[in-house]
């Protein structure tokens, strides 16, 4: 089975967030009551028309650039004639033969640390569907038409992928490219982002196999188990001399399978022929320019540089740049703490996501600031407190108490690092433990350790630990 | 009796009449014709300002009224009130015009004759044997029966025009884009576009000041001034040159037709304009282009309609694809289900490009054929329709035959330009029509040269014998 390459295409929907739909003015809120969101352009009554959303227009145009895309001065809307409850116009308005995005390219980071760079066929903006519901009426079903009209952008990427591990890093990496532009929410669970695969079998040299398409998929671990079915399927069948045959299936979380949805043969002609409601879209060159100005420093490249120039360890740089909030606030510590990219690093991704984490609050809610955060590090730089003592501020900061200084100042945590007193203050602990410093003397070298934390102790933790290893060494081992 | 003209009419209100009771009472002495499928008589009237105020009119019936259901001369239709008003129907009501009804129509535009309405069809005034043209002919009827001084109207390949011309009043079609389709319902998106019929050029330029310009909801409706086309009507026609494409005279067209607006040509001459010979060679072309690009959009802006939301619903459907199937087999009448067809048909896989892609190439050159002809001449002219108007039941067993009669008017929709269709003369007692046809935007020549016709001859005030007197 081991020569056999499993070739792999995806069609990822992207919502894109704007306030209003891609042709009416009705809201894109996710979650109100059924058919409260639809305008008479959405339910496409009768001498209605469609109106260009130009945010939408905007956003998809933006992803083009990011990805490093052609994006056309001149797209064109098309309908996709069919008919279901759910697609009230009896067509769908997308783009086919001229769509706003063309080619570019999304570099895809895989767990082992392997990257692969995937190329997109295009990207065309269209409205969503509504959607039907099946189980709340009896004998009947329901149709919710808030959803209809919402815009989205379909990324379709050239199979390129070999794997399911491969087409979740892709998948990933275009979720985190559409949040860090802020072009979609990014909401999984409530559909602005899903998935398409396509799958095909074959032997590496020859021709590409018969594709099947998994329809709707929306988490990552759910891609990743389709495909992985639907290769195994198609490899067992093809060994047991069948033909795999172009069908479009679903995948069955439950069984954890994928099964036939419609074939070939039953796929609808969609008759596409250019919107005449619609004049072409037309992206001016000053509206190019200001879309590139608009173009925030993307992902990848502040990874680059958080690695090169900052010099953190790409696990360190991976985790910052994750997302635009955390990249952003990282480089607002930074900012107020110039030099010190290590230690801020360690804190954006160590003390404060597990407190975020624990509090399950967003970064851009965070009850730290992050200028309040550089203020914390800065004590530490500067020796007024150790990094163990840091942590206890910083929970008195996160549970409100006040900033930085006035906590340190308030509960008098302000290290201590007069080598006088502490000399003092160790010659007072040896005092009191004549018999472990003994021990110590006689070649039980782990006392030592005993003794520090016993100085420490003494001044709950606030003696420089630097200070105290040196005095302490001098002293025990002067007098052996 | 006089011929409705806004002129009369505003006389006539001031003279002590109630305009509204007055239309009400001639509809009901016209109703033998079918012009209207409703009737209604509007409670709480405002007749003060506007430049319209107090007068009556009706709305073909694919105008969205709040106030009176929208049939489009469609079964599917037939209890179907909209919850917005049009945009020219806002426009209209808010220059103080008061509607009184809305008029018969081929079911949702399709058609040449009114025998398409599932409301029955229209009859021609001057003479009840013979169709009133179509898709418009309840708003031709209505105006030429004397009822109101005007209607709106929509022409997607000569719906007012040849009406207009069948029953011996004005109609007038602006450029594409010129007049919101907000709320006028789609027949073929690309072609629609709302006008006006009237008994004068005078009265249609009144009526497209108050319907003419841009609206934010409708993405194709251009951006731009309108002119004053009250200020054109005087302007004259001397130097103005008027192109007489050969092939709006070609074989086809009546000889009878062919001197009738040669005669009605040489008035415009002899007010001073300068007659000259064009070509417009691929205008043949435009009947095999047009009833395949309407047809496409049509099969298309008609899928809404499915039974689910609104509009005709079978009852017992069993499942689905049988309540789609059997709503719109019920709700549709023949020419609607046929231009469906044929519009589908020329947008599958493996024919679009022999068929649609062809065809609006062809499109392309009739435009480029116009572009020609302008570059040397003011107006283009030519019969509006090759001959008057047919008998009841002459043409709707040929589809093919009824088609080949929209020839002379189908380019002007494909190039998307202005054009109206003014009273020519008459051919055995029934009303021949000139067709003017103007450069994109310039509505005002149109309004000059019909009014300098209107100024000479008293064709367009003519009354039928089945007007109401």
């Amino acid at each position: 089975m081991s020569d056999w390459q499993a070739v792999i295409g995806l069609e990822i929907h992207v919502q894109l967030s704007t306030q209003s739909k891609l042709f009416s003015g009705a809201s894109t809120a996710y979650g109100a009551e059924p058919n409260t969101q639809a305008s008479f352009v959405d339910v496409a009554l009768p001498g209605t028309l469609p109106v260009p959303n130009v945010d939408a227009i905007r956003k998809a145009a933006m992803f083009g650039l990011a990805v490093g895309a052609d994006v056309a001065a001149e797209s064109i809307f098309a309908r996709k004639n069919y008919f279901y409850p759910d697609s009230p116009k009896g067509y769908q308005i997308s783009q086919y033969e001229r769509p706003i995005v063309a080619g570019g390219t999304v570099l895809a980071r895989l767990d082992d640390g392997r990257e692969i760079t995937v190329q997109l066929t295009r990207a065309h903006l269209e409205e969503d569907a509504g959607k039907s519901v099946h189980d709340a009426f009896h004998a009947a079903s329901g149709i919710d038409l808030n959803r209809a009209g919402t815009p989205l952008i379909e990324v379709v990427s050239e199979p390129v992928m070999h794997s399911s591990a491969e087409a979740v890093a892709y998948m990933k990496a275009v979720h985190r490219l559409v949040r860090w532009l802020g072009i979609c929410d990014g909401n999984l669970q409530e559909g602005s982002f899903r998935c398409d695969a396509n799958v095909s079998v074959h032997k590496p040299g020859t021709p590409f196999g018969t594709r099947c398409e998994i329809k709707n998929v929306n988490s990552f671990r759910f891609v990743e188990k389709a495909i992985d079915y639907e290769i195994e399927r198609q490899i067992r069948a093809i060994e047991n001399g069948e033909t795999i045959v172009q069908e479009t299936r679903l995948y069955d979380a439950a069984a954890n399978k994928t099964r036939t949805m419609r074939s070939k043969e039953d796929a609808e002609d969609y008759r596409y022929f250019p919107d005449p409601d619609l004049p072409p879209i037309r992206i001016a060159p000053a509206e190019f320019e200001a879309l590139r100005a608009a173009l925030p420093e993307l992902p990848d490249a502040r990874r680059a540089r958080y690695i090169d120039a900052l010099g953190l360890p790409p696990y360190d740089a991976d985790k910052l740049t994750e997302d635009r909030a955390t990249s952003d606030y990282f480089e607002a510590v930074l900012g107020a703490l110039p030099g010190q990219a290590k230690l801020a690093a360690n804190w954006v991704n160590g003390e404060l996501a597990a407190a975020l984490n624990e509090s399950q609050i967003e970064i851009t809610a965070s009850r730290i600031g992050a200028v309040d955060l550089a203020a914390l590090l800065a004590r530490i730089v500067d020796g007024t407190i150790s990094g163990k003592i840091a942590k206890d501020v910083f929970a008195a900061m996160w549970a409100g108490e006040g900033s930085a200084d006035a906590i340190i100042d308030a509960k008098g945590l302000r290290q201590i690092s007069d080598t006088g007193a502490i000399a003092q203050m160790l010659d007072d602990v040896l005092a009191q433990f004549p018999e472990q410093v003994a021990k110590y003397r006689g070649g039980d070298a782990k006392l030592f350790q005993f003794l520090v934390g016993q100085a420490m102790k003494a001044t709950k933790g606030k003696a420089n630990p630097a200070q105290v290893n040196e005095l302490l060494r001098e002293r025990l081992d002067a007098s052996r | 009796m006089i011929a409705l003209t806004l002129a009369s009419q505003r006389a006539a209100c001031a003279a002590g009449t109630d305009l509204l009771n007055d239309a009400l009472q001639r509809a009901e002495a016209a109703a033998g014709l079918n012009a209207l499928i409703t009737l209604d008589k509007p409670a709480g009237v405002a007749t003060t300002g506007g430049d319209l105020a107090g007068i009556p009119f009706v709305h073909k019936d694919l105008f969205c009224t709040t106030g009176q259901r929208t049939t489009c001369g469609s079964k599917m239709l037939a209890n179907f009130v909209s919850p917005y008003d049009a945009t020219i129907v806002e426009r209209l009501a808010a220059s103080g015009a008061v509607s009184i009804g809305k008029a018969n129509m081929d079911e949702f535009a399709m058609g040449s004759s009114n025998e398409n309405s599932a409301f029955g069809p229209v009859l021609n005034p001057w003479d009840t044997a013979r169709v009133p043209g179509g898709s418009s002919g309840g708003s031709a009827a209505i105006v030429a029966a004397n009822v109101v001084a005007f209607a709106t109207g929509s022409d997607t390949g000569g719906s007012v025009r040849q009406p207009a011309a069948f029953c011996g009043v004005t109609g007038f079609k602006p450029t594409y884009g010129r007049v919101s389709r907000f709320g006028m319902v789609a027949y073929a998106s690309s072609l629609d576009q709302a006008g006006v019929i009237a008994r004068s050029a005078a009265d249609c330029a009144e009526v497209l000041q108050v319907m003419a310009g841009h609206d934010p909801r409708d993405a194709t409706s251009v951006d731009r001034p309108v002119d004053d086309y009250r200020a054109a009507l005087d302007r004259g026609v001397r130097g103005l040159r008027i192109g007489l494409a050969r092939e709006l005279f070609s074989a086809g067209v009546r000889d009878a037709m062919q001197a009738t607006v040669h005669a009605a040509l040489r008035e415009l001459e002899a007010a001073g304009a300068v007659l000259v010979d064009i070509d417009l060679p691929t205008l043949p072309l435009s009947i095999p282009a047009y009833y395949v690009i309407a047809p496409a959009e049509a099969s298309s802006n008609l899928a809404r309609y499915d039974g689910v939301r609104y509009g005709h619903r079978a009852a017992d459907a069993k499942g689905l694809r049988d309540l789609y199937s059997r709503s719109r087999a019920e709700g549709f009448g023949t020419e609607v289900k046929r231009r469906i067809l044929t519009g589908t048909y020329v947008l599958s896989s493996g024919y679009y490009d022999a068929y649609y892609l062809r065809a609006q190439q062809v499109r392309r050159l009739i435009a480029n054929d116009f572009a020609r002809a302008f570059a040397d001449v003011d107006l283009i002219a030519g019969p509006t329709t090759p001959d008057v108007a047919f008998k009841l039941g002459e043409k709707t067993a040929d589809p093919l035959a009824m088609y080949a009669a929209d020839i002379n008017t189908v380019a002007v929709n494909l190039a998307g330009l202005p054009a109206m269709s003014v009273p020519a003369g008459f051919i055995d007692g029934l009303p021949a029509g000139l067709q003017l046809i103007g450069k994109a935007f310039d509505e005002s020549t149109l309004f000059t040269a019909g009014h300098a016709l209107q100024s000479r001859t008293d064709w367009h005030l003519a009354l039928a014998p089945g007007a109401v007197r």
